[in-house]
């Protein structure tokens, strides 16, 4: 039997595999390991921030600044190197002010009572800035190792290729697993999602954990931004942006509760895979504006939201029908 | 009293809140090895000793040692690591993980710096072995029964290595079996050497259980006693602070209700699906009806059906003889019935807003939000209730959730009587709150009546139902068993109806 709990997720991959049979009827070359996989490369970056978003969630918080993390993340990154800087300094340095940034925003939460939503807004707006005072314009990256790693990777058959890009996010999904369902932080993001209160009397170290939180959807949307200046061989203040509202639609398709305690991070997967997918089709047929992804992507999150609304007043009754 | 050595001490501990001084020098041991029961009125300071002993709140005075060596818990991790671990009165586990995480929150065992579920979940069965609980750990602890998750938090409490347990009413959501079983486990507890601080307002728990007996009242300590010299009148006596008019119910004022009439409140073969069926009760005006039937026996449904929570599948319901449809609460008010629901702090009370706001709310409804209340008016309501309902608190502008739970139920009653409904359904208006204020609410319930209000109460406490009811009406199962009237209705006569 399969657990009520998983069920989201199932569905989530139940609908990315319906769209991918389907596409692969309408299309030539649709339903191949090259799509398939093309689809970790193009959303990695995405992916990567989706999954310090769903650590967030977890906790019952939101994080409205890894847009611009990755905007500043990239900008800085291309500006440094541009500058002369090796890269064995420059990616330490950015990834540090990253988490750095976010176990600000994490003490501020905490500390301070403040919401998530309007520190991490404050954060948004911070960064968006500091990366435009960095660089106005986009900066193009020229280095010898952005050119051989965009060229690395694994060639299989059918041309089908595993870059460097999905390689990270794979390893950073295989970290971020370990982390939740297997170390004591992932529990405790999980217990401050269920009840904050209860998880402070059960003692949690809900200080510790609220800033490892942000520090690590930070961390993480740095990275992401690395990941960015590879794929685009540049940095630009003005990229990424409302970035984080589709890390937040690929955590809800991926069946995690908005309100938090509820949800898996292979689910966010899913998610990002599921919405990479629904682009690819829509490029595929052609005739379609490129806008209709964000149509779709809206009725999925609205479809989702109103599925958890269904489970969770069952469960409610469930415990007052006892009294 | 014998020179045992004190696995626990306090000295002297005193705690301010802005306005009110919490505890005022405040001794209190526990030996080894005792079950030391902690009995007081509403706001005597219970929840705030437990909260000071467990590390929720510093201290702003006093001494405090555990094991002869000096204490001064920051966190509740600090006084868990040095072996105090407290269950809670409200059930504070997390209904999102598995019951196995709950157990071994903080405590995980681990693999090469992994969590090892396989060893995790089989120690999590070990543990609840003991409390003969047989259930899937794997399984979210939101799926099971509160009495079962209660169970859990208080495994989880023992389970900690803990040298004192702190049970802050452990048995309210406990039946008769479960209670059993949990006396026998704390039992070996004792006998292995624990200090266990428990603190309830069943008496007959107590002197079940407990060794010896400190009685706070108003942030004082009253005295410590052993329970075997203590009787029980003079320890009502000692918590009250006054003695005990006799409790015998007052039959006789259980006047004959004229009848014909049309009753205030009728309910004729209701059915709510999925919940209670073929209800059928009647209050007239002055009458107090009694609901009573175990736990999950679907007293609260019926209450939420006349409120218009739920609404009816079939049957229907009468105002004054007349048909009406009650399919929200607020068409429920239009037509004169209020409720006091049994979960206070979740459905009743607006935790943040004033004493004054929260008495105000019902009335400002009724007018529409269109019309404020004038602030002189609204001010006057609430010194009247405050003085009234004898609310324990310094002014009317303190948050209702710094008050206790008893202090809060008076402000949901006072809210209600502002409007002046002429029915009143009451949902287990005694639950957690103490001798004092539930003599005062059952007083209440008495007065109301003869003011020609109908009443329909729910409650566990039969001793207390067969005080006030006019008839009472045992369920079971979510259906309608027996109703019984007039000089029939005795604890035992509802009781044989119940296990029948």
């Amino acid at each position: 039997m399969i657990p009520a709990r998983h069920a989201p997720v199932l569905v989530t991959a139940g609908l990315f595999a319906a769209l991918f049979i389907l596409g692969a009827l309408q299309y030539d070359g649709f339903g191949t390991l090259r799509v398939f996989l093309n689809l970790f490369t193009d959303n990695a970056f995405l992916a990567v921030t989706a999954i310090g978003m769903t650590f967030v969630i977890l906790s019952g918080g939101i994080d409205l600044s890894v847009g611009a993390v990755i905007a500043f993340t990239g900008v800085l990154t291309a500006v440094l190197i541009q500058a002369g800087w090796p890269l064995w300094l420059v990616f330490p340095l950015v990834l540090v002010i990253g988490g750095t940034f976010g176990a600000g925003m994490g003490c501020l939460i905490h500390f301070y009572r403040l919401q998530p939503f309007i520190v991490t807004l404050a954060g948004m707006f911070l960064m968006r800035g500091l990366a435009v005072v960095v660089s106005e314009r986009s900066v193009p990256i020229e280095h010898s190792v952005y050119d051989a790693v965009n060229a690395a990777g694994v060639m299989l058959p059918g041309r089908a290729f595993i870059s460097a890009q999905a390689i990270m996010l794979v390893i950073v999904l295989a970290g971020a697993l370990i982390l939740a369902h297997y170390r004591r932080f992932g529990t405790y993001v999980y217990a401050m999602g269920g009840n904050a209160e209860s998880a402070r009397l059960m003692a949690v170290p809900v200080a510790r954990t609220t800033i490892g939180i942000y520090a690590l959807s930070s961390f993480l949307a740095a990275l992401a931004g690395i990941m960015f200046s590879f794929y685009t061989s540049s940095g630009y203040a003005l990229a990424a942006v409302g970035l984080e509202l589709d890390a937040i639609a690929a955590v809800v398709i991926g069946g995690t509760l908005l309100t938090g305690g509820y949800g898996y991070v292979i689910g966010t997967l899913v998610g990002v895979m599921l919405m990479g997918l629904v682009q690819t089709y829509i490029a595929f047929n052609g005739s379609l504006n490129s806008w209709w992804t964000k149509i779709v992507i809206g009725v999925l999150v609205l479809i989702f939201v109103c599925l958890q609304r269904i489970r969770i007043p069952t469960r409610a009754a469930t415990g007052s029908a006892r009294e | 009293m014998t020179a045992a050595t004190s696995l626990l001490s306090l000295r002297g501990v005193r705690k301010e809140f802005p306005g009110v001084v919490a505890l005022d020098d405040v001794d209190f041991e526990v030996r080894p090895g005792e079950v030391h029961a902690l009995l007081g009125e509403n706001g005597a300071g219970k929840s705030t000793l437990i909260k000071v002993l467990t590390g929720v709140y510093p201290r702003d005075g006093g001494e405090m040692s555990l094991g002869g060596e000096t204490l001064s818990p920051q966190s509740v991790g600090e006084a868990q690591a040095a072996g105090i671990s407290t269950v809670y009165q409200e059930v504070n586990l997390l209904p999102n993980l598995s019951v196995a995480q709950n157990l071994l929150l903080g405590r995980e065992p681990r693999r090469f710096g992994l969590t090892d579920w396989k060893q995790m979940n089989a120690k999590a069965r070990e543990t609840l072995k003991r409390f003969r609980l047989d259930i899937d750990v794997t399984r979210p602890l939101g799926a099971f029964s509160v009495a079962i998750q209660q169970l859990v938090a208080i495994a989880r409490g023992v389970d900690q290595r803990a040298k004192i347990l702190v049970l802050d009413e452990p048995t309210a959501s406990l039946d008769a079996s479960e209670v059993e079983v949990l006396f026998d486990i704390l039992r070996d507890l004792r006998t292995a050497g624990l200090g266990v601080v428990f603190v309830t307002h069943f008496l007959d728990q107590v002197y079940a259980l407990s060794d010896r007996i400190t009685v706070l009242r108003n942030g004082r300590k009253i005295g410590t006693f052993e329970t075997a010299e203590l009787p029980r009148p003079k320890l009502v006596e000692h918590m009250l602070g006054y003695e005990l008019q006799g409790t015998a119910s007052s039959h006789a004022s259980r006047g004959t209700v004229t009848e014909g009439n049309d009753a205030a409140l009728e309910m004729d073969s209701a059915c709510v699906s999925g919940s209670v069926q073929e209800i059928s009760l009647a209050a007239q005006s002055g009458e107090a009806i009694g609901l009573a039937g175990l736990l999950g026996s679907g007293r609260t449904e019926v209450c939420r059906a006349l409120f218009g929570l739920d609404t009816l599948s079939s049957g229907r319901i009468r105002r004054n003889g007349r048909d009406v449809h009650i399919t929200s609460p607020r068409g429920a008010i239009a037509k004169g019935i209020a409720l006091c629901p049994e979960d206070r702090k979740a459905n009743g009370i607006v935790g943040e807003l004033s004493v004054r706001e929260n008495i105000a709310l019902a009335l400002q409804a009724r007018r529409g939000w269109w019309r404020p209340i004038p602030a002189r008016e609204k001010r006057a309501m609430a010194e009247k209730a405050i003085t009234d309902f004898k609310i324990a608190t310094p002014d009317a502008d303190k948050p209702v959730r710094l008050l206790s739970g008893g202090n809060q139920q008076k402000v949901i009653l006072a809210r209600w009587l502002a409007i002046a409904p002429d029915v009143l359904l009451l949902d287990e208006p005694t639950r957690g709150i103490d001798v004092g204020a539930h003599a005062e609410i059952l007083r209440l319930i008495h007065q109301l009546c003869e003011r020609g209000m109908a009443l329909i109460v729910t409650s566990s406490e039969l001793e207390e139902l067969v005080a006030f009811s006019h008839r009472v009406i045992v369920l079971r199962d979510f259906r309608q068993i027996a109703m019984i009237e007039g000089e029939d209705i005795t604890e035992d006569a509802v009781l044989q109806a119940i296990a029948s």
